[in-house]
């Protein structure tokens, strides 16, 4: 019941878009309104026209474009799943280090936070420089993508392990001390389950991040085989067939959705705490 | 008595707290033996809490020494000679009941089958029995304080240390709670440090009640409760109980008269 209701809740949303985006389509077109901007098949194709892109090649002699989008996405997958994956080991194990130390900590987060007002798109060349000359072959080019995926990812892992870290429970922790208990016991069967829900909320950020991450990553390293690819290549397109750009971008959107919810499952899975009040 | 003999020594204990210069406790000296049920009584800022945490060597003392077992508390902390209950239950989410209880064993290496022989024990003891894969959040506040209770006990420690531990609890679930303490301090005749802010707990419960007074924290005096050992509900409502609690209430009174005095800065 509760399942099949969220999922109703979801396709009710669903329809009330894709019915506010023809809506808004047939008003502005019939009373050729021009403000913000023109709304004609360019700037807003029909959802149906997008949807029917999936199923027609993009150029002649290729497959359809629902098969072509699959294959990218996937390649988009490994390298933000890659990328995901390094940069929530950093960024929790950075925390468990600085967690110990205010020094380490007044040292670090000013330049750890520096790094993320770096726009991606400067860094990752250099990234790719750095990273693709060490590569094995099998992980040329998306290795690197992989690399600057992690560096979107690592950050809010990061803070938010710090904050779970330090927000144990000060009896907890005597309690702890009465058991004469090291540091590392204190981190593992206090701290660390402590942490556990900030964690799960940072990889939820995390995870979509990784797949921007991903795909902006993809565009100064060249790479065709993902979906950053495809947005270049359809992008060069967009006034004659902008349906083709929109359909990449429903992809890119469902990658990020469905990273979202494998967290979201792992989470139920391994945090234990009391259920949530909703009001 | 000497330190030998007894279960905690407090030897001229003095605390001080470097912010505003406050004297948290001035030179207190007690002695417990071993199976007396000691009460620290007074009114907030006497100190009762505080005095509690050192003999746990949660904090020390700026001066004086407390030796537990014959040893020196941090000694005694080591090697795991007491156990504490704080007034929250203070049970960890994440683990279930019996997966809490089995804290302080997992981290003494008891070996699984072992832990488990003696969770059953304390859930049993306890009256938890039954609930032991629920979570704690699935419990009643009462439910939860026996579970702590329960992991305090479970590695027998010589000393138990009790931090107000049903403050937080609704009367009536208090003094059954009071019976099931009595009744487990009764079996397993271990010493036990008490602290409260109820006059009729405290007499309720105890071998002797330590009165304490605040600015700076004394003992204003200690009193023998001489109730029969065995006590049940028939003996909140004799009157050798009353007499006990309008004596400890004299005393906290007579040192109340120092709480506010018209002197004092503000």
């Amino acid at each position: 019941m509760r399942a099949a209701g969220r999922v109703a809740a979801v396709a009710a949303v669903l329809v009330v878009l894709v019915g506010l985006w023809e809506l808004y389509r047939w008003i502005w077109s019939s009373a050729g309104w021009t403000w913000p901007f023109i709304v004609d098949a360019t700037s807003m194709p029909h959802v149906w026209t997008i949807l029917k892109a999936f199923g027609e090649p993009a150029q002649v002699n290729q497959p359809d474009l629902w098969s072509i989008l699959l294959h990218k996405a996937l390649f988009t997958m490994k390298e933000a799943a890659v990328g995901f994956t390094i940069g929530a080991i950093v960024g929790f194990a950075l925390g468990c280090v600085l967690v110990h130390s205010r020094l380490l900590q007044r040292g670090f987060l000013p330049y750890l936070v520096a790094s993320q007002t770096i726009p991606i798109l400067a860094i990752a060349p250099m990234v790719v420089v750095w990273v693709n000359p060490k590569l094995p072959a099998s992980l040329q080019g998306w290795g690197a993508v992989a690399v600057i995926a992690s560096y979107l990812t690592f950050f809010p892992v990061l803070i938010n392990t710090l904050r779970g870290l330090q927000s144990a429970d000060t009896r907890a922790l005597e309690l702890m001390r009465t058991y004469a208990a090291g540091r590392w016991e204190v981190l593992w069967k206090l701290r660390v389950p402590t942490s556990l829900p900030y964690v799960f909320a940072a990889l939820k950020l995390a995870a979509t991040a990784s797949v921007v991450g991903a795909i902006i990553g993809e565009l100064p390293s060249g790479l065709q085989s993902g979906l950053g690819g495809a947005i270049i290549n359809f992008n060069q397109y967009y006034s004659l067939e902008p349906q083709e750009l929109w359909a990449t971008n429903i992809v890119a959107a469902l990658v990020g959705i469905a990273f979202f919810v494998v967290i979201v499952i792992a989470e139920k899975a391994i945090v234990r705490r009391p259920p949530e009040t909703t009001t | 008595m000497t330190a030998e003999q007894s279960v905690v020594s407090i030897e001229s204990v003095t605390k001080t707290f470097a912010q505003g210069n406050v004297t948290a406790l001035q030179d207190i000296d007690l002695d417990l033996a071993p199976g007396e049920f000691v009460s620290l009584i007074g009114p907030s800022g006497c100190g009762k809490s505080t005095l509690l945490r050192i003999i746990g060597d949660l904090i020390e003392p700026t001066s004086g020494a407390v030796t537990v077992n014959g040893k020196p508390a941090k000694q005694a902390r080591v090697d795991g000679d007491y156990g504490i209950v704080f007034q929250d239950a203070v049970l960890f989410d994440w683990r279930t009941v019996a997966k809490n209880i089995a804290l302080p064993l997992e981290m003494l290496g008891w070996p699984k089958e072992r832990r488990r022989a003696r969770v059953a024990e304390m859930l049993e003891l306890v009256e938890l029995k039954g609930f032991g894969d629920h979570y704690p959040w699935q419990l009643s506040g009462g439910m939860q304080q026996r579970a702590s209770i329960a992991r305090a006990l479970a590695f027998e420690p010589a000393l138990l240390l009790m931090d107000e531990p049903f403050g937080a609890l609704d009367e009536m679930t208090r003094e059954r709670l009071n019976l099931e303490l009595l009744s487990i301090w009764e079996r397993l005749s271990s010493t036990v440090v008490f602290v409260t802010h109820s006059i009729s707990e405290a007499v309720f419960l105890s071998t002797r009640v330590v009165v304490m007074s605040p600015r700076p924290g004394r003992i204003a005096g200690i009193v023998e409760i001489d109730l029969p050992s065995h006590r049940d509900v028939e003996t909140r409502e004799a009157p050798r109980f009353f007499e006990l609690v309008t004596e400890v209430r004299e005393l906290l009174r007579l040192r109340g008269e120092h709480l506010f005095p018209e002197e004092e800065p503000a």
